[in-house]
């Protein structure tokens, strides 16, 4: 299954990225599951796991951990808001 | 009710936002209207400019969605939001929020409301121009206590 992922603010900065098209492996089936795939490309990535700051998105809105994926999914990561 | 959301970069004019709330519906006994400016000083240090950033889609779904819940808790007859994006500088207007309803009590709790909701669900970021240079400017926790402070806010319906 492919889908869509966004990066904003200060964590696209950090990860020197905004978007990606994957196709995921078998065994990530959660916003959680996809989140802890992302944090083991080690370096940078790894504030996935280590920020438990970070926010996530499915389909443009707030979801948790346990959110399951389905294919075309646009999922999206970024910190706490800080608009208004 | 009547709802408008913009999401823009141009200014607005609070005062023409205020009279097209009530503008024609004579149901309307009070206006309630919040306006939010950029300040110059953040956590001590002077502040030239900031960029607002914000998730295109996924911002406009989640104003409706708080004005949703504003109307379900308050009777309220029409409901604007108007939030900037961009480069602000000091003294700009950042966001505008204007609730008309029949009495001021519902005008002023879903206002206010609004206000509390958007700070801490709406995918807005604002990243600051300092002397020192740029940076990300980091939730605040009494932000979150505003907002959960409504949780105990019984349903209208």
């Amino acid at each position: 299954m492919t889908i869509k992922i966004l990066y904003f603010a200060a964590l696209r900065d950090a990860l020197g990225r905004s978007e990606e098209s994957m196709t995921l492996p078998a065994g990530v089936t959660t916003v959680g599951e996809l989140r802890a795939f992302l944090a083991d490309r080690g370096e940078v990535w790894s504030v996935l796991e280590t920020n438990r700051n970070v926010r996530a998105a499915r389909n443009q809105r707030m979801v948790s951990a346990g959110e399951p994926l389905a294919p075309g999914d646009e999922v999206a990561f970024f910190p706490p808001v800080t608009g208004g | 009710m009547k709802v408008s959301i913009s999401v823009q970069e141009a200014d607005f004019d609070p005062g023409q936002e205020i009279a097209s709330l009530s503008d024609g519906r004579r149901g309307v006994g009070a206006v309630a209207a919040f306006v939010g400016l950029v300040r110059d000083i953040n956590e001590g240090d002077d502040v030239q400019a900031m960029t607002l950033e914000h998730y295109p889609g996924m911002t406009e779904r989640a104003l409706q969605d708080i004005v949703a819940q504003a109307h379900v808790r308050w009777e309220c007859t029409a409901i604007r939001v108007v939030h900037r994006v961009g480069r602000l500088e000091p003294c700009d207007r950042i966001v505008f929020v204007g609730v008309a309803s029949a009495h001021r009590g519902d005008a002023f709790s879903a206002c206010e409301f609004i206000m509390d909701y958007l700070k801490t669900r709406a995918p807005f970021w604002k990243c600051e121009q300092t002397p020192e240079g740029a940076r990300w400017v980091e939730a605040r926790e009494s932000d979150d206590e505003a907002a959960s402070r409504w949780e105990d806010v019984e349903l209208r319906r």
